[in-house]
């Protein structure tokens, strides 16, 4: 994949379409993006943010067109291997997808026992990670009890706490107030200082676009409608 | 694996109801199951030990006379393995059922010819059942200075029929309560997995494998499997217990028996039944909801 000279394209989408029904959410988007970038992805609502992840980690599959990550074709991810993919992505959902009747440690610490990782090394960095996200004090509790912006940290500290290659945040401040989501956003900056990709979806750029430099990925119904580099 | 028991505990814990209801119902199961096998035990060993040593008399013909004895003895040696033969003539018979009747009958006084045939008692070494000892019988009844051969087959060959019949309705019967305790464990990890859909949805995108997702539903189900079958085999121990002090004293004066609880064997058996059990609904279920 490196033979282009530069550094090889971690993500790759050709002419990717997604139909719901009749209605494209995705509309023919081709897009390359390199390890190590910082994407936001724009666009009213309904405009296809969340399909464009979802499709990256296979939560849907593409109508047409082809995705590869990191040379890998998704079109041929074997049910068997998928579990594996899956692993090298963190990811925000926007509806945060907090398992309702584990603690907050448990749901963070899921991630690391899917992977394998050792009881001892699990409490240690789910317990660093909650730290950074302010939410150490609420390791014993229920998603259910917590407010929006609390289980909307819960769902990044899950996220990045693999240390994946890639994270995937949709929306991942849209309930904090300015002073938590400036704090989840300098949270992802030092994953990204640490060589992740990272992928944001949001409809309000305006806190994005202060704190961060990256590349926009504007959409509108479906279509890629241009891609900007943002310097702040 | 100490993460799915731990798991599975927590699942049963959080499920208490249903996780009971299995269990009852894996354990009445068993209990029926294993009520059936402590009773074919001990009747088989009973029975054994009446059918034991089985004797024969074999009545000879009117044509036989004590010179051909040799010869007949040969022939049923021939036969099988005959322990022992003893030759017990007319005369002999008579006297003997004289004794018996007493010195009060005059019957006998009134017969000048002896009605009895001459006849040989045999006894037979280890058979391993009954249907050998009647086979045994019918070919020496073949003979031909033979009359007829008597080795109760009356109502023991009855007792053994019936016992048969209640053997296959017993079998019969622990099919269908270990079918339905199967149906109930697979239903009971069926309505778990639908409890737990949103979660299993979530871990496997966070990239949990199957076998992550299915192992704790395993180790529930062997779990369920296992004090179901304990929990029936503690129930019949209990009703053991107060019941066969009861039988063996009313019973046991008239004729020999010897009521003892499951062999070992059979327990362990039981118990893998009843723990396999709980892994197969879980198999038959997991397999039917995950395409
Ligand atoms: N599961 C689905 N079934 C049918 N239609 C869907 C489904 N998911 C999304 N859509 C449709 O696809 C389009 C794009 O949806 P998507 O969730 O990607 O929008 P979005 O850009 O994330 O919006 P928002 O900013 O509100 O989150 C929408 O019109 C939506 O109605
Ligand atoms: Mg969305």
């Amino acid at each position: 994949m490196s033979a282009d000279g530069g550094k090889a394209n971690i993500i790759r989408l050709f002419n990717v379409s997604k139909r719901y029904g009749g209605k494209l959410a995705l509309d023919d988007v081709s897009l390359d993006i390199e390890p190590g970038e910082f994407i936001i992805i724009s666009g009213p609502s309904g405009a296809g943010k969340s399909t464009l992840l979802k499709v990256l980690y296979l939560a849907e599959r593409v109508s047409e067109g082809q995705i590869l990550i990191d040379g890998m074709n998704l079109a041929r991810i074997s049910p068997r291997k998928l579990p594996l993919l899956r692993r090298r992505f963190g990811m925000v959902f926007q509806d945060f997808k907090l398992i309702p009747n584990r603690t907050v440690f448990e749901n963070v610490a899921l991630v690391l026992q899917v992977a394998g990782e050792k009881p001892s090394y699990i409490r240690k960095k789910v317990m660093h990670v909650l730290r950074t996200t302010g939410m150490e004090k609420k390791a014993n509790h229920l998603p259910p009890t917590l407010s929006g912006g609390e289980q909307q940290r819960v769902a990044v500290a899950r996220a990045v706490v693999g240390e994946p290659s890639i994270i995937l945040a949709d929306e991942p401040t849209g309930s904090l107030d300015e002073h938590s989501a400036q704090l989840v956003l300098e949270l992802l900056m030092e994953y990204h200082k640490n060589g992740a990709t990272i992928l944001i979806a949001s409809h309000n750029l305006g806190l994005i676009e202060a704190s961060i430099r990256g590349r926009n990925i504007a959409l509108k119904e479906g279509k890629l409608q241009g891609i900007s580099t943002m310097l702040y | 694996m100490s993460r799915s028991v731990k798991k599975a505990l927590a699942d049963i814990r959080s499920n208490r109801f249903l996780n009971l209801i299995t269990i009852v119902t894996i354990a009445l199961s068993i209990l029926v199951v294993s009520v059936f096998l402590l009773f074919f035990e001990n009747a088989s060993r009973v029975l054994e030990s009446w059918n034991q040593g089985g004797r024969a008399m074999v009545y000879l013909d009117t044509g036989f006379t004590p010179k051909m004895l040799p010869q007949l003895k040969e022939r049923i040696s021939g036969l099988g393995r005959i322990d022992q033969m003893t030759f017990i003539s007319k005369d002999a018979a008579l006297e003997r059922l004289r004794k018996e009747m007493g010195a009060k009958t005059l019957f006998f006084e009134s017969i000048e010819k002896n009605p009895l045939p001459h006849a040989l008692e045999i006894s037979v070494a280890e058979l391993s059942g009954f249907e050998q000892l009647a086979a045994l019988a019918a070919d020496i009844e073949a003979l031909d200075m033979v009359e007829s051969v008597e080795y109760g087959q009356g109502w023991l060959g009855r007792f053994l029929r019936l016992f048969n019949l209640f053997k296959m309705t017993g079998y019969a019967m622990c099919s269908l309560f270990l079918l339905i305790a199967l149906f109930i464990t697979a239903n009971t990890v069926r309505l778990a997995f639908y409890a737990r859909k949103t979660e299993i949805e979530i871990m496997r995108l966070v990239g949990a494998t199957e076998s992550f997702i299915k192992t704790p539903f395993y180790v529930e189900g062997l779990f369920q499997g296992f004090l179901g079958g304990a929990l029936g085999v503690i129930i019949l121990l209990a009703g053991f217990l107060t019941l066969s002090s009861g039988i063996t004293q009313n019973i046991g004066a008239y004729v020999y028996v010897d009521i003892r609880f499951l062999s070992w064997p059979a327990m362990a058996l039981i118990l893998s039944s009843s723990t396999f059990l709980g892994w197969f609904g879980c198999y038959l279920s997991l397999k039917q909801i995950l395409r």
